[in-house]
């Protein structure tokens, strides 16, 4: 993974930034003992590893307006980092520069229920949103499985989903308001507690753009009432294409579950060996049905997925007649990655999204790559929206093997793409899959991205080498090439 | 102005605007040019259309995707959707006709320019939240992608979301993908009678965050202005209205709940499938203010819901209005004279401590070219965005100062 080389310059006045930074947070915001640098080495993609140059912890965004302005002034790169849960690397720090930590961002701010939103500092966890409305009866619907952990920060950098964003949505569809601090330092608020962004959508722009443009400080995000009754079905099937049928026609026929999800065998043997969730283990697909809404139309529907089942060949299926059932259901499918975590030293898990239809097409072709590579595939996958997580196993103290599962990762990524589907649907693309932008977005593509980088980020300082496979200069990308003179009027019909 | 360049492929398209770069001659970027009073007025040479780019390129229900050219008709795209049981699910307003267009002629890609979106937009999303994928010509002539035709998808910026609502000043849309859903079975709606906006609003946010799963929150007061009659009501009583969308027996069911709990604080009237279709569509249109009275300015207030019936109160206590709410009192359309500054000062000071913002919609010229259409910007802001337009249109050949002067 080549990263930007390192700024020999920077890295000689590290003790002067050091102190520097110290005025603005003090002392004990600012860590530059090498043992301590050690703790943010990587983030959830723990195959690369950087120590960074130093850390700060501001508290306020006045301390993250100055620290960034400071950084501008001396040409220091600097990365955002919420709670480090990334697992594509876009909070691995580089070597010549701060790492920008916002875990001191804790607060819930405001809960407004009149408005149904909540304002929270980004440091806040996902989850900790939902357990402070939960007793009014609401909750913040994107459900990353990392939500314990991750921030409301880094959700919206990478613009988290979940199991549920099939109906609800992912981050970008579930916040309200943004405020951001621009490299220069510039504070900037976006949106509020209104539903339509005024001018350009930016707020739109921020979520998932991998803290490559602004570092935000503040988050509104909206509250959902929490749905009266929520069921859900266990369906097996003897064929990836019989699950794969029965998921076309549920959606078909008009039915958005709140959360559709698919496992494979070696997935569900390894799920049901963790939890013990009474997973049947002679199938070869197993989906999760979930309904929610009010009472009545979740028990008319579920009867309606169940007719769609049996159509489509299910061999087994059964129906949560209990919340202690459903979470059941579900407990196996949320310990799938710890799970196959038992039955090999390490997994790297990789997120395609592709059409439904052609799932599988790219499960068979999968199996012939696991095949080919000789290392092990296990795949949990957001049936409902197309989004794969297959997860390869590997052992990284085997000579070669991350390398070889790190090609093979690449090559299903690259698969997804030839099918229809994009390289990520949730992780990011960080700098784990920078290098296969140029599978789905031509030179024309990219360089439109990076001059909207150009507008936010003009030396590009702000968490430079993600994303983008060749880093150009503003600059170079900001020419505009016309040919005066030779252009005629356009030869068209008036009208 | 009547020099309306109309290429039928994307390839002239880029041509056009690679001729208007050399020769740094601005275009009027319209689809159909149904909604060119909105915005600030401008004076461009040429007015480049859309309207021959159409064509549904893919629509495949299973996927819950459709992909169209730019110039498609909006009713085309519509039509096709129902015949499979499906719709635009941010229920796409037909603002055109507020300035005088035929019903139903919008494209599909004027309809994300403007990022049109209906009374579901609280429970749904808006048109930004719909749009997966879309190929553009910038305004450096240079075709470009984003997005693409899936649901789930973080790869690289969103690009979808800053050209939704962007008013063709970053780039020509030549082709959009978007997510479509499954259309409600059936729907009804209840009308709770003879309330106060205060009591509207508060039982509105009171129902929009409640179980019930209403999908349309809106309030008609009393003297509503115009001529429209909603339809179902009854003449000259305000009515806070509840849209209730799902399986038969679900409506059924949720409506006979809504009733119980709300039936006994004031008149309720239950509305049929056909009559809430007919009132909503009414609504998405700001049907009482499509008949333009003359020297009226027309405002659209977006603000934090609860807030609605305060700031209108606000409004109404410096000079005369005719409004309704949307959006569980999110959305307020108001009609008020266009003397003076049109009510600019009055709105913008009462949004100031509410948050939201106000566009002047419908004004005569003058007035939109004398008052910020747009809401107004803070300086870091403005200056972000004006770094934006140009990295899409450096030299300011698409709709300049259609959105904000100098932009």
């Amino acid at each position: 993974m080549k990263m930007p080389a390192l700024d020999q310059a920077v890295l000689d006045r590290r003790a002067e930034l050091a102190a520097a930074l110290r005025a603005i947070v003090g002392e004990a915001a600012v860590i530059d003992r090498p043992e301590a640098l050690r703790v943010y080495e990587s983030d959830g993609l723990t195959a690369y590893r950087q120590a960074p140059m130093v850390v700060a912890l501001p508290s306020t965004t006045g301390e993250v307006s100055a620290i960034l302005a400071l950084c501008s002034s001396r040409g220091v790169k600097v990365v955002p980092r919420g709670a480090g849960t990334s697992l594509s690397g876009g909070a691995l720090p580089l070597g010549d520069g701060l790492l920008l930590g916002l875990a001191k961002f804790n607060r819930i701010l405001d809960i407004d229920y009149a408005n149904r939103c909540a304002v929270a500092q980004p440091g806040v966890t996902n989850l900790a949103i939902t357990r402070a409305v939960e007793d009014a009866g609401f909750y913040y619907a994107p459900d990353p499985s990392s939500q314990i952990a991750c921030t409301i920060g880094g959700n919206v950098a990478e613009n988290s989903g979940g199991v549920h964003c099939l109906k609800y949505g992912a981050t970008t569809n579930n916040i309200l308001g943004l405020e951001i601090v621009l490299m220069n330092g510039e504070v900037v608020r976006l949106g509020g507690k209104h539903w339509d962004a005024e001018g350009y959508d930016l707020m739109g722009v921020m979520a998932g753009s991998e803290g490559l443009l602004g570092v935000v400080t503040e988050v509104t995000v909206r509250l959902l009432r929490k749905p009266e009754a929520a069921r859900a079905l266990l369906i097996g099937f003897a064929s990836a294409e019989a699950g794969g049928a029965c998921v076309a026609q549920v959606i078909a026929r008009g039915i958005i579950p709140a959360g559709m999800e698919m496992m494979d065998r070696p997935a569900i043997h390894a799920a049901e060996e963790f939890c013990g969730s009474g997973y049947p283990l002679d199938v070869e697909a197993l989906l999760i049905v979930e309904l929610d809404g009010n009472a009545v139309e979740v028990d008319e529907l579920i009867e309606r997925v169940r007719a769609i089942a049996r159509e489509t060949g299910a061999v087994s299926i059964r129906a949560s007649e209990s919340e202690a059932e459903r979470l059941a259901f579900w407990a196996g499918r949320k310990a799938a990655f710890p799970a196959v975590g038992r039955i090999s030293p390490d997994y790297y898990c990789m997120d395609g999204t592709i059409p439904r239809k052609r799932l599988p097409e790219v499960l068979r072709r999968m199996t012939e790559m696991s095949a080919r590579h000789g290392l092990r595939l296990a795949n949990v996958f957001h049936a409902g929206d197309g989004n794969l997580h297959p997860l390869i196993l590997y052992d990284a103290n085997k000579a070669g093997e991350l390398e070889t599962a790190e090609k093979f990762g690449a090559e299903i990524l690259t698969l997804c793409v030839e099918v229809g589907g994009v390289l990520t649907g949730e992780h990011g693309v960080g700098v784990e899959k920078r290098d296969l932008m140029g599978t789905m977005f031509t030179e024309a593509d990219l360089a439109q991205q990076q001059r909207l980088k150009c507008a936010f980020d003009p030396d590009g300082r702000l968490n430079p080498g993600k994303v983008f496979p060749i880093l150009h200069r503003c600059a170079e990308l900001g020419r505009v090439h016309v040919h005066r003179g030779d252009i005629r009027f356009p030869d068209l019909p008036r009208f | 102005m009547e020099n309306a360049l109309r290429p039928a492929s994307e390839a002239a398209l880029r041509e056009v605007v690679a001729w208007a770069l050399a020769e740094s001659t601005p275009l009027e970027v319209v689809g159909r040019g149904t909604k060119r009073g909105l915005g600030r007025p401008g004076q461009y040479a040429h007015r480049l259309e859309t309207a021959a780019l159409t064509g549904i390129l893919l629509y495949e229900p299973e996927e819950l995707v459709l992909e169209a050219k730019a110039g498609t008709p909006l009713a085309t795209i519509e039509d096709a959707v129902a015949a499979r049981g499906q719709m635009l699910a941010f229920e796409p307003a037909d603002w055109g006709r507020l300035y005088g267009a035929a019903a139903g002629s919008a494209t599909i890609g004027g309809v994300f320019a403007c990022n049109l979106s209906g009374p579901r937009r609280p429970t749904a999303g808006a048109a930004r939240d719909h749009l997966l994928g879309l190929a553009a010509i910038s305004g450096r002539a240079e075709a470009f992608k984003a997005g693409g035709r899936v649901v789930k998808n973080v790869t690289g910026y969103d690009l979808c979301k800053l050209l939704t609502g962007s008013h063709g000043t970053l780039a020509v849309l030549t082709s959009v993908t978007l997510k479509v859903l499954p259309a409600p079975e059936t729907s009804a709606t209840l009308a709770l009678e003879g309330l106060d906006d205060a009591a509207a609003i508060a039982l509105l946010a009171e129902i929009a965050g409640a179980a019930i799963d209403g999908s349309g929150f809106a309030y008609l007061p009393a003297a509503l202005g115009g001529t429209w009659q909603p339809p179902g009501l009854a003449p000259g009583v305000g009515a806070a209205l509840i849209r209730l969308e799902g399986t038969r027996a679900s409506v059924a069911e949720r409506a006979k709940r809504l009733a119980a709990t709300i039936g006994a604080r004031a008149p309720l009237r239950s509305l049929d499938r056909d009559r809430s279709l007919a009132l909503w569509r009414g609504i998405r249109d700001a049907e009482p203010f499509v008949a333009a009275a003359p020297d009226t300015a027309l405002w659209r207030l977006s603000l934090p819901p609860a807030r609605g019936a305060a700031v209108v109160a606000a409004i109404a206590a410096e000079r005369p209005i005719e409004y309704f709410y949307d959006w569980a009192g999110g959305l307020v359309w108001l009609q008020t004279s266009a003397a003076a500054d049109g009510g600019a000062a009055t709105i913008r000071a009462a949004l100031a401590d509410a948050g939201g913002h106000a566009t002047l919609f419908r004004a005569p010229n003058p007035l939109r070219g004398a008052v910020t259409v747009f809401e107004p910007q803070a300086p870091a802001l403005a200056r972000l965005t004006r770094r934006v337009k140009d990295s899409f249109d450096p030299r300011a050949v698409l709709n300049p100062g259609r959105m904000y002067a100098g932009v």
